[in-house]
């Protein structure tokens, strides 16, 4: 096992609001802000609280398709535009799908354990109502093998992967439960996202969710086995995060009550043109926990909450087995059971997920690690959750495509 | 002749109007998912679109670029699937982009009639003018192919008077859409006697395809949509003959309209229907049927006095509303035609003492487009009008007598033979009219 040569830490996250169908201030007739004023909103946010751009020493920022959702490329030179002090610095742009996130985290952690850097400023963007859902979906795609899957596959591209993996799922272990599951995890998506000001689903006012939820799947207009509300939505956000050394927090003003501490990662990479070996199964997230749990040296009893990859249902179900609360099959006994809720033993992405609180593509990554941040110094507001003083540690798991691109990192409150 | 070999030629006749331009849509639509369905290039197939407006066939083309467009990023789970062969349409831009090209390429705009000569199958959707359909259809009837077909979208005039006076010999039935046909999911279906069985089929296959929900409806001047709009319309301008010495013209307009769509939670008042249907076709409609039906004359001074007037409503080109009865700012009413003055007073002047005299709608009342969407419908609408039945305002006295009035109408078209039944009757204003109950309903006692 390999430990980290020095300390790691987070601190002085933030999140924009997911903006897309669902908030209020959602007008697709009219102008929003874009790609750099998204940028610039929460790298901002994240250098107030650390004394401005000055005491960053590099940047890192994560987009999936800002090429063609917002015709903009070159993003790593967008970084300066967020602070004048910012400019002639170290900076970079990584792209993983929807995974982009996690290998921005990943690559900021390098640069704080290789001492480059004492502090690295993480943004993960991405801006998705520039186009129909239509198109977006042809955007998306470019998360699969383009070459080898676009042209047989559907309309909707990645939910139908997810909706192959969903009937493969019901084949083996029963399409009525599993369906329920769906229901109750889009109802505590949406349900946490509402204790949150900046979800998407945050003016949700559904009354009956979980019959929402069991709408039928209709295949004539959408996939086969899931409806829209097993999806995760379109959604314009950005998230920004300082990773920093120990003299980095110093340098920056910041206690280490405000901060968290990575104890490990995982980082794995699938063969983008080789197709899953088990479609019930997310393999490669799998191996990246087990390599997280093993670096950081933890138990997955000792998990006190978790934001998972939840793009679909199905993912936040097979997260669930993929992390291994429940064995194989047994993902919706464990959903059902109300065991992933809030209230539950082991609170499920507490401000909405990818479901409840939205998925800026390139940017979940670091929209994860800020929801951590927030949970764990206590920040969380109206979502907070209580941390049990036996299973401080916390989880994410940031996936890029069909389980190819895999980022699990280890949290515990800096002390 | 199959189905699909039938709709390789086609001709739509007033195809840049209101109803043509939508039927040409959905003809052309239907024709390249023939095509597809077929492993056929489009080219086989053949849409003229016939009109004698040059501009507004530019704009027919305009249209139907942009409806065919929204109407495949609509159905692109099935486009990808239809142009499964082609390897060069890999995402779902290239297909849809594809689609539109090719329901393009079957549309053939021109004003000669000559191009509809060779087809199987026309639509007839010219002006409700008698003489004129009769015309243009003896004019292709007797230089076209022997078997065409003849689709007509006559709302009102009989399709066996048609029939006789072209010698069609059976080969026409009425196909009515309602307005806009590519949205409105009602089609009203009219076989004339000697209609052909192999037509009818053909029709009740086509409608079926375009997903379309058909009432039949029997071959009587007006059928059942205007049987009971131009009857509903007549009352309504009654209504303001007996309240104007009371209200004033303008203001009497104001109260019925008012009435007909708040009290009575309907989509539009019936005043603003009829302008949206416009007053000088409202006024032919009623000619026809006056001509050809026996009882209560159906004409209306009061419509006959706007029209001469130069107040017409119906739309522009760009889809906005004409002035009428009503003047329209931003697509909503905002004032009412003083025929006196010869100009519009602003609601501001009129609203605040005819509201007063009306006294408020029930307590439970929601607008039309909230009550649409209510699961348990019924049940509200029980309760809404329970309401309604036990108050004594102004309001809702004339709410009552209309609703009664309304289903008196509806009652009378079964009883006339015009409807085969009382449920025909509110589908069609259900569907047609988008109406939130129908009229044969037992909320007016």
């Amino acid at each position: 096992m390999k430990k980290n040569r020095r300390k790691v830490f987070m601190a002085a996250g933030y999140n924009t609001i997911a903006l897309g169908t669902g908030r209020k201030e959602f007008n697709p007739r009219k102008p929003r802000p874009g790609l750099e004023d998204y940028i610039r909103e929460a790298g901002q946010g994240t250098l107030k609280q650390i004394g401005g751009g000055a005491n960053v020493d590099e940047g890192v920022i994560s987009n999936f398709m800002a090429a063609r959702f917002n015709r903009q490329g070159n993003l790593a030179a967008l970084i300066p535009a967020i602070d004048e002090s910012l400019r002639w610095k170290p900076c970079t742009r990584v792209e993983g799908a929807c995974g982009s996130g996690g290998l921005g985290l990943v690559t900021a952690i390098k640069s704080v354990l290789a001492g480059t850097a004492e502090a690295v400023l993480a943004v993960g963007v991405e801006v998705q109502n520039t186009v129909k859902a239509i198109y977006g979906a042809d955007i998306l795609a470019g998360a699969g093998w383009y070459n080898g899957e676009r042209k047989k596959g559907h309309a909707y591209f990645f939910p139908s992967l997810f909706s192959d993996r969903a009937g493969a799922y019901f084949e083996k272990y029963g399409r009525e439960k599993t369906r329920r599951a769906f229901a109750r995890w889009y109802r505590s998506a949406v349900e946490n996202a509402r204790l949150c000001e900046t979800a998407q689903e945050f003016h949700n006012v559904c009354e009956d969710l979980e019959a929402l939820g069991l709408t039928e799947p209709n295949p004539r207009s959408f996939v086969d086995h899931l409806n829209a509300y097993d999806c995760s939505k379109v959604s314009d956000a950005a998230a920004a995060i300082a990773v920093v050394s120990e003299e980095g927090l110093k340098r920056c003003g910041i206690s280490k009550k405000d901060a968290v501490e990575i104890l490990g990662w995982g980082q794995v990479e699938a063969d983008l043109t080789a197709p899953p070996a088990d479609l019930t199964e997310l393999e490669t997230s799998r191996r990246a926990v087990a390599k997280a749990f093993e670096r950081s040296g933890i138990r997955r009893d000792e998990l006190g909450t978790v934001e998972c990859h939840d793009c679909f249902t199905i993912s936040g179900l097979l997260s669930v087995e993929a992390i291994g609360f429940a064995g194989r099959g047994e993902g919706p006994d464990f959903i059902l059971e109300g065991r992933t809720s809030r209230q539950g033993e082991i609170p499920f992405n507490t401000s909405g997920g990818l479901i409840g609180w939205g998925h800026p593509t390139g940017g979940t990554g670091v929209r994860q690690a800020v929801t951590i941040w927030q949970q764990l110094t206590g920040k969380a507001g109206k979502w907070q959750v209580e941390m049990p003083a036996k299973r401080p540690y916390a989880l994410s798991v940031n996936m890029g495509g069909n389980d190819k691109t895999v980022v699990a990192v280890v949290y515990r409150r800096a002390s | 002749m199959t189905y699909a070999d039938r709709l390789e030629k086609v001709a739509v006749l007033g195809a840049a109007g209101k109803m043509g331009s939508g039927i040409v849509l959905l003809a052309a639509m239907e024709m390249a998912d023939l095509s597809l369905d077929s492993g056929q290039t489009p080219d086989k197939f053949a849409l003229h679109a016939v009109d004698v407006s040059e501009a507004a066939l530019a704009g027919l083309v305009k249209y139907l670029r942009d409806q065919v467009l929204r109407a495949a990023e609509k159905k692109t789970v099935w486009l990808r699937k239809a142009y499964e062969s082609r390897n060069d349409l890999v995402e779902n831009e290239e297909v849809i982009r594809q689609y539109v090209e090719d329901v393009l390429t079957i549309v053939r705009p021109g004003t000669r009639i000559e191009a509809a000569y060779d087809s199987t199958v026309v639509f007839e959707a010219v002006n409700e003018n008698p003489d004129l359909k009769v015309r243009l259809l003896s004019e292709v009837k007797s230089r076209g192919a022997r078997d065409t077909w003849f689709l007509t979208n006559t709302s009102s005039i009989p399709i066996s008077e048609l029939n006789d006076k072209v010698k069609l010999d059976g080969r026409i039935i009425g196909f009515h859409f309602y307005n806009p046909p590519a949205v409105q999911k009602l089609v009203e279906l009219i076989r004339a006697d000697s209609t052909l069985p192999e037509l009818a089929d053909f029709a009740a296959q086509f409608a079926k395809k375009l997903r379309k929900t058909v009432i039949p409806s029997h071959d009587v001047a007006g059928f059942i949509g205007n049987g009971h709009f131009m009857r509903d319309a007549l009352y309504a301008a009654s209504e303001v003959e007996r309240l104007s010495p009371d209200f004033g013209l303008p203001g009497s307009i104001y109260v019925v309209n008012k009435v007909s769509q708040d009290f009575l939670i309907r989509p539009m008042g019936i005043f603003q229907l009829i302008d949206y249907v416009g007053l000088d076709v409202c006024q032919s409609i009623l000619a026809v049927m006056n001509e050809r039906l026996g009882g209560s004359p159906l004409r209306s001074p009061l419509i006959d006095r706007l029209v001469g007037l130069g107040v017409k409503g119906g739309q522009f080109a760009d889809g906005s509303q004409k002035d009428g009865f009503l003047k329209y700012e931003k697509g909503r009413p905002a004032g009412v035609f003083d025929p006196d003055k010869k100009a519009y007073a602003p609601f501001t002047d009129i609203a605040p003492r005819c509201d007063e005299r009306l006294g408020p709608p029930p307590t439970a009342v929601k607008p039309w487009k909230n009550v649409i969407q209510i699961p348990d419908r019924t049940g509200y609408l029980d309760g809404y009008f329970r309401e309604l039945a036990g108050m004594d305002s102004l309001g809702a006295d004339l709410a009552k007598r209309y609703g009664r009035k309304s289903k008196e109408i509806g009652l009378g078209l079964v009883r006339d033979r015009v409807a085969e039944r009382e449920e025909d009757v509110n589908t069609v204003l259900l569907t047609g009219f988008y109406h939130a109950y129908g009229p044969v309903n037992p909320y007016f006692g």
